[in-house]
């Protein structure tokens, strides 16, 4: 990669971390899931909990990115905030629920200022930040059909302030500051993804590693061409839910994996995947 | 050419700290950037040549000089990083006993960061306390990590700071140039020079 060279003389002053990052990471390499393991990853250490799913779905999603050299993530406040700056990629943290807005913002700002390369940004927010506080801004986004993927890690609360019930709570659930019981169902936000102008909308789980790998680079893939997509992934807290760690991703199987697109983005799915070069995608715009 | 302004009109200067937990920022103690052919000594401006002489010297009379360059030199992401990433170099040859620390990027990296390899712009007084760094040089940081490292060196070290910036200064640097590339670099070098080849002499005739 041009970009990712160190200027001569430099290198032997350079922390190993980076000396590997440039000779060994994953930019302008067409990794995928299935190379995990092979190569130095964006992400080695983090600070969760023990048995945290959304740590390995963070993994995997980092993974799963078709050009991580030309990508931007745009999160905000939730337990994925702890971890998102110590990425080796772009990533810039919002105020709660506003990412969308500033993704947005990005997006269209990085179009103009690089018309012949796809620059992806990828939302990367809790369900706090996507449903409950950053609601409107997210389907705001979707009603315009901006191109940029959404992604919501799931864990059905709000675990780090001491476990509150969020939107995606399910119904009757007792979590440590919601005593009574939530009183109404979870969120369909992934039907609501479809109806607000979504062309693509997945379920996932870290449990199915290969196919959340899959369902992401499809969604990234679409937003670059079609429109707005939306990944919802599952991933079972076992701090707020008082399960042992060790259970996240037994717990993590039970949910529903669905994947829906429109023709366009289906013909457009079918075409890069069949293609002679299947698992490269330039990102020459 | 603007006029001159020197020093804030409430006699602030922009020394080495510790000044506080929380130091003010030198811009709300009236320190202004330098325009054009100018630079900063302690908030105070002067022309770039005098604030050049100083650097040389500060460098030249230092017990541990550090080069701290950011990303914007330590990747060769365009042919004028390269060149500066060379004149840095060459520079840091000049100077007795310089050593560099590098910042790679802005990722905070606790609790791993080794302080003795890298500096990071959370905690660069770490790096500058472990290391009983006394004139530092930042380099190709850009410009809000930059404030925020200089200010929190400048708030818990005795750090000597000089900022050599490729845009308008860093007013809470000791000593910082505007407009820095490349050739100011191979300027500062050659300043470098000169003031230790008159130190030489001063020796001999002594």
């Amino acid at each position: 990669m041009e970009a990712l060279k160190i200027s001569p003389g430099f290198e032997k002053v350079m922390p190993q971390e980076y000396l590997e990052l440039v000779e060994d990471g994953p930019y302008g390499r067409g990794l995928g899931v299935k190379d995990l393991g092979t190569f130095k990853e964006l992400i080695e250490v983090h600070p969760l909990c023990a048995g945290c799913a959304l740590g390995l779905s963070i993994r995997l999603i980092l993974a799963s990115l078709p050009n991580p050299e030309n990508t931007v993530i745009v999160g905000t406040t939730g337990c994925n905030a702890i971890l998102m700056p110590q990425v080796a990629i772009h990533n810039i943290h919002c105020l709660f629920g506003n990412q969308s807005a500033v993704a947005t913002g990005l997006k269209r700002a990085l179009r103009l200022r690089y018309p012949n390369t796809h620059k992806d940004v990828v939302v990367m927010a809790g369900d706090g930040g996507v449903v409950d506080i950053g609601l409107a801004p997210t389907m705001h986004s979707w009603f315009r059909r901006e191109q940029f993927t959404t992604i919501m890690l799931d864990n059905e609360g709000y675990s780090n302030t001491g476990g509150q019930e969020s939107g995606m709570t399910r119904q009757g659930v007792v979590v440590n500051m919601a005593p009574l019981g939530k009183k109404f169902p979870k969120v369909p936000l992934h039907e609501v993804a479809k109806v607000a102008g979504c062309a693509y909308v997945a379920t996932a789980t870290p449990a199915r590693a290969r196919r959340l790998g899959q369902m992401v680079r499809r969604a990234i893939l679409v937003a670059r061409e079609i429109g707005p997509a939306y990944v919802q992934i599952f991933c079972p807290c076992s701090t707020n839910y008082k399960f042992p760690p060790a259970e996240s991703l037994k717990r993590a199987k039970e949910t529903e994996i669905t994947e829906y697109m429109v023709p366009e983005a289906k013909e457009w799915i079918e075409r890069i995947e069949k293609g002679p070069k299947a698992e490269e995608v330039s990102n020459e715009a | 050419m603007s006029t001159l302004i020197g020093l804030p009109k409430n006699g602030y200067r922009v020394v080495p700290g510790p000044e506080a937990y929380l130091s003010p920022s030198a811009a709300i103690m009236g320190v202004v950037l330098p325009e054009e052919g100018q630079g900063l000594i302690e908030g105070e401006i002067v022309p770039q040549e005098v604030a050049m002489e100083e650097i040389a010297n500060r460098l030249l009379s230092a017990r541990n000089p550090m080069l701290f360059p950011g990303p914007l030199v330590l990747w060769a992401w365009s042919d004028k990083a390269v060149a500066k990433a060379k004149a840095l170099q060459d520079m840091v040859a000049e100077v007795p006993g310089m050593r560099i620390i590098p910042m790679p990027d802005y990722r905070p990296k606790y609790p791993m960061i080794n302080p003795e390899v890298e500096i990071n712009p959370n905690h660069p007084n770490l790096t500058i306390w472990h290391n009983n760094i006394d004139v530092c040089m930042f380099v190709g940081v850009h410009c809000h990590f930059a404030n925020l490292a200089l200010k929190i060196v400048r708030a818990g070290t005795d750090c000597y700071t000089i900022a050599l910036c490729g845009e308008r200064g860093h007013e809470d640097a000791m000593i910082t140039l505007r407009d820095v590339h490349a050739e100011e670099v191979r300027k500062i070098t050659e300043t470098i020079k000169r003031v230790k080849m008159g130190r030489v002499s001063c020796q001999k005739e002594e």
